[in-house]
Order: structure tokens, then C-alpha cells, then sequence
């Protein structure tokens, strides 16, 4: 769905995007990490051609951008950098504008933009917003219109550029449940975010960038491997301790760290002696362990020389 | 498209406010006149004042000339300066580009609105004035000669064709703010330095007009021309300036918007 080859945005001397090889398959929904000033939004610029890039190549749907952006952006939804409408207008009057603009093919009949624009508005729950203009709307209520102005044209691809930023809770939940919607109908979903939790709720594919450079792309199943040890939780840690005499690596009151990979036998083990156990389990990486240890400090941290 | 942007346009109180402020200056001075009786002395003030008050037809022309140096040019500039900047700072250029729209296609769609607000205004201000005209000073009846800036008689006719001709050539001379507006709106993200920069330009013209020294660059310089249009209303017309105006302003539109698609369609959406 999107490849790119050796992507690489220079701004002067700066280098915001170094040579990035994006692989996003059909189906996925790719998370793309990264701290701010990482050159994520550059990156996703560059895909929609907003951005022209200073070499390497890109492929959207298996066309190159920018060359085909005219063809191709229709099927593509997306949200870059927060929502933007027309302040005075009321949120449908900006879907039906939008509706309207474009050229013949990439617009869709004029009879049924009403409805197209109600669907939007009902997917993202804002059909009860009424004429209200968009500058008296919340930061949370903008999102949605902006996510509403995604889907106007029912994507194949939708790419998003924080789409939860400013929305509350129960808000997340709702778009996290809107997007696992789209995508379980066949929507391939590209996510761009610095909001590790998210990326590891919702993502099958992760891809890490880090100052421009594109430092892992995997399954986040890959990332989230289990790590040869045991996590065992027990009012009896002295005696566990005693047990398992050097298999233990590490403790903290009733935490023990076990090295092997099974935890069945481990747990047969413990009980046959007697020893109660409260909570067993693999140790498992987090995603935030893993992107920490793998990127440099914050970027927009500036030290001084 | 070029529906969409009309519609942007003429549905924002923005544009109605700003042609109704077209008026109310001519408006004002019609009103003076009207009471007071005194016009300013033959080849003093805007031109035409001194015409008017015996025949108010003619206060189509002069609500043109009363707005064509600074007002008028104000509100082209807002509205051409506020295209492509103006989408740019509500953030709706990005998504609108990701439509997609073309980005030649914007840029023409744009063009076209402008060059739609321009023509609505002329025409505004010139009916508004003939109507005050008619209706507050000089009601003589239509057919009446009327004294042309020459000093001999205009039939009824020949004054209703050579306005419709001075409504166009203002029109066009709009045109070339228009173009100047809309190229800095491509090189800017700010509405307001576009305007201004197009008012900037503008009132360096009208100042190096004024100075001796600059003779040698006067011809070239856009509001140049601006007030011949008052050549219409001699007999015969006098067209060489005319002429001339509509030639500069042509190579000016033509300039500009070439640098304005140019810049386009070639840079970094950053907005």
C-alpha cells in the first residue's frame, strides 16, 4: 500500500527524513513511532505529496507520488497535523465544500453528497451537531470532523497523523473502535504517533523513526517477544529463592525474575514443593522498552555546547 | 471547483462587508454634495466632482475614480491576498490539495474568484453610484448631452458606452493588484503580509509617481495608468494611455501569475 525507497528530505542543511524505506502491506494497520521533531509529519507530507521530497522514491498504491497524486489521492483519507475548516461555517457546510472540490472524477455524484456528508458525520458521532460554526467547536469535536473528512471518500488507505490529540478518554476509545471498524472492512490503516500505548493497542506493524532514520519496521508481535525469562509472584519468595538457587536474576519483594522459557514446568515445579504461587507468567517486552533502548535521547531537547 | 470557490467567496460575510464599505464612501460624498452644493473647482478633487452636480449620471465614473486610488485596491488586495494564505493558515490548503485537487486547478479556481470579486465590486460601486447620482444631485433627463472632460457635448448613448468601457478598463487595472496579491499569497502563509505586501507595492507606485526623478521608470510602474480611463470621457477619446494601461497591466497579470503557478506548484506545503 505505501513503499518507499530511500526517502530523504533535506530543509537546508537539516536532514528531516534520512533515507527511509517504508513497507506498509495491504491490511495492515502500521504504526508509525516516533518523538516529536523525529520527521514523522515530514514523512507523511512527503506521501501525500504535500511535500516534495529530495530524493528516494515513493509508492501509494502502487503508484509514484507525487506524479500520481491526481489518480491515487482519492483513495486515500487522511488527517495531517490536526483538522482544518472554515471557522465560520458550520462543520456540514465544510464536508459539503470539501465534497464539492476536486476534480470530476475524484468527487462522486452531486445528488448524494447530503448523505455521503451525514454518514461521515455519523460515523465519527457528530451527526447531532446541527449548524453550530466550527469555531465554537471543542478541540475533540474538530478531530472528529477532521477524521469525518477522512472518510468522506471511504478510503482504502486512511492516513492519520495523531488522530486522538485533544480528545478525552471515552473519546479514544471511540475512534480506537471506529478504526478496528474500518479496518475489520477492509481498510488499511497508516498511524503516525508518539503515543506508544496507542501504537500498541491498535498496530499489527510498527515502524520506529528516529531523528529521520527508520531504526526498526516489524510485526509488533516481533517486537513484543517473550524474553527466555519467568515473571513469578509469591508470598513464599524466600523459599522460591532457596528452590530455584541461580535460575533466579533478579528480586524485588515478592518479584522473582526466572530464567527459561517455560512456564508450565516452572509452575509444576514451585507447587510441588509447596510453594504458593500468585501470579506466573512470561516476561514479555514492552513496546516502550524496546523503542527507548533503541532511540537516542528526546528530540526536542537542546543542550547547550 | 471553480464553483466551490465562488461559493467560498460570496457566502462569506467577509466579501459583503467589504463591498458594502465600497459604497458608503461614494455614498458619503454624493450626500455632501447634495446638501452643500459645493463641488470641488474644475481640475481639483477626484475627477469628475466638479461634473456631477449638474448631471448625476456621471457620478458612476466619479464613485470610481473616488475609490479607484486606495479603497478599491484595499479590498482586492484582502481577498487576492487571502487565497491561497488564507487556506493555508485555516489549514484546509493541505486538505484540499489531498482532495486532491491540482494544484494548477486551485490556483485557477482562485483566480477566477477573484477576478469574480473585482468585477462584482466595479459593478457595485459603479450602479450604486449612478443611482445616487440620479437620485440626490443633477437629475437631468437621460437624453440631455452632457459636457465631456473636452469641453464639447456627449450624447446619452456615447456617455452609457464609455462607462460600460471605464467600468472594464478599472476592472482590468484591478486585475494587476489582483495578480500582485495572489503571487505573495503563494510565497506566504500569512493572509495579512500577502495584502500587505501587495499594498506595499501599490503605494510605492503611486509615491515614485509623484517624484521628478523617477520619470524614467514611471511608465512601468503599475498604477501608472490607473486614472486614464478619465481619457474616455474626452472627444474624441484620447486612447493612447488607454492603451498603454491595458498593455502594462497585461504584461504585469501575465508576470505575475506565472510566478505565482511557478511557486505553486513547486513547493513544500508546510502549512
Amino acid at each position: 500500500m505505501i513503499r518507499t525507497h530511500a526517502l530523504t528530505k533535506r530543509f537546508g542543511s537539516l536532514t528531516a527524513v534520512d533515507s527511509v524505506d517504508l513497507d506498509v502491506r495491504p491490511g495492515d494497520i502500521y504504526g508509525f513511532l516516533g518523538a516529536n521533531g523525529s520527521g514523522k509529519t515530514t514523512t507523511v507530507r512527503m506521501l501525500l505529496g504535500l511535500v516534495m521530497a529530495t530524493s528516494g522514491s515513493i509508492e501509494l498504491l502502487g503508484q509514484p507520488i507525487p506524479a500520481a497524486a491526481g489518480r491515487v489521492l482519492d483513495q486515500v483519507g487522511a488527517m495531517v497535523e490536526g483538522p482544518g475548516a472554515y471557522g465560520h461555517l458550520s462543520g456540514r457546510a465544510n464536508l459539503e465544500l470539501l465534497d464539492g472540490s476536486g476534480s470530476r472524477r475524484a468527487r462522486g455524484a452531486r445528488r448524494d453528497r447530503a448523505e455521503r456528508v451525514a454518514q461521515a458525520l455519523e460515523q465519527v458521532g457528530l451527526s447531532g451537531v446541527g449548524r453550530r460554526p466550527v469555531k465554537a467547536y471543542s478541540l475533540g469535536m474538530r478531530q472528529r470532523l477532521g477524521l469525518a473528512a477522512a472518510l468522506l471518500r471511504k478510503p482504502r488507505l486512511l492516513v492519520l497523523d495523531e488522530p486522538t490529540n485533544g480528545l478525552d478518554p471515552q473519546g479514544i476509545r471511540e475512534i480506537r473502535d471506529l478504526l478496528l471498524h474500518l479496518h475489520a472492512c477492509g481498510t488499511t490503516i497508516f498511524l503516525s504517533s508518539h503515543l506508544l500505548a496507542e501504537v500498541e493497542q491498535l498496530c499489527t506493524r510498527v515502524g520506529v523513526l528516529d531523528r529521520g532514520r527508520l531504526i526498526v519496521q516489524a510485526q509488533l508481535e516481533e517486537l513484543q517477544a517473550p524474553t527466555g525469562r519467568t515473571l513469578v509472584r509469591t508470598p513464599d519468595a524466600t523459599a522460591a529463592l532457596a528452590l530455584l538457587n541461580g535460575r533466579v536474576e533478579h528480586r524485588d519483594g515478592e518479584t522473582l525474575l526466572v530464567r527459561g522459557d517455560d512456564p508450565a514446568a516452572l509452575n509444576a515445579l514451585l507447587v510441588s514443593q509447596g510453594i504458593r504461587v500468585r501470579e506466573l507468567g512470561p516476561e514479555r517486552r514492552s513496546l516502550e522498552q524496546t523503542v527507548l533502548e533503541l532511540t537516542g535521547p528526546s528530540a526536542d531537547r537542546v543542550e547547550g555546547g | 471547483m471553480i464553483q466551490v470557490e465562488l461559493l467560498k467567496l460570496f457566502r462569506r460575510p467577509r466579501t459583503w462587508m467589504t463591498i458594502g464599505l465600497l459604497d458608503a464612501l461614494p455614498t458619503i460624498v454624493a450626500i455632501l454634495l447634495a446638501i452643500t452644493g459645493i463641488g470641488p473647482r474644475p481640475g481639483q478633487g477626484p475627477a469628475f466632482l466638479s461634473a456631477v452636480l449638474s448631471n448625476g449620471s456621471l457620478f458612476a465614473v466619479a464613485a470610481l475614480a473616488i475609490v479607484l486610488p486606495l479603497f478599491l485596491p484595499v479590498a482586492v488586495a484582502v481577498v487576492a491576498g487571502d487565497t491561497i494564505a488564507g487556506e493555508a493558515q485555516s489549514g484546509t490548503l493541505r486538505y484540499l490539495l489531498i482532495r486532491p485537487v491540482g494544484r494548477t486547478r486551485l490556483l485557477v479556481s482562485k483566480l477566477v474568484s477573484v477576478f469574480a470579486f473585482v468585477c462584482v465590486a466595479v459593478l457595485v460601486v459603479a450602479g450604486t453610484g449612478y443611482f445616487v447620482g440620479r437620485l440626490l444631485l443633477g437629475n437631468q433627463p437621460l437624453s440631455a448631452a452632457v459636457t465631456s472632460v473636452s469641453g464639447t457635448s456627449l450624447t446619452a448613448n456615447q456617455i452609457a458606452g464609455r462607462t460600460a468601457l471605464a467600468i472594464g478598463y478599472v476592472a482590468f487595472s484591478m486585475l494587476g493588484v489582483a495578480a500582485v496579491a495572489l503571487f505573495l499569497s503563494t510565497v506566504t502563509d500569512s493572509a495579512l503580509s500577502a495584502t500587505m505586501g501587495a499594498l506595499a507595492i501599490l503605494i510605492g507606485s503611486s509615491l515614485l509617481l509623484t517624484i521628478d526623478a523617477s520619470r524614467a521608470l514611471q511608465p512601468y510602474l503599475p498604477t501608472r495608468y490607473w486614472l486614464s480611463f478619465i481619457d474616455l470621457f474626452r472627444d474624441p477619446i484620447l486612447w493612447r494611455n488607454v492603451l498603454r494601461g491595458v498593455a502594462l497591466q497585461g504584461v504585469y497579470v501575465a508576470v505575475l501569475l506565472g510566478a505565482a503557478w511557478a511557486n505553486f506548484t513547486t513547493k513544500d506545503v508546510t502549512s
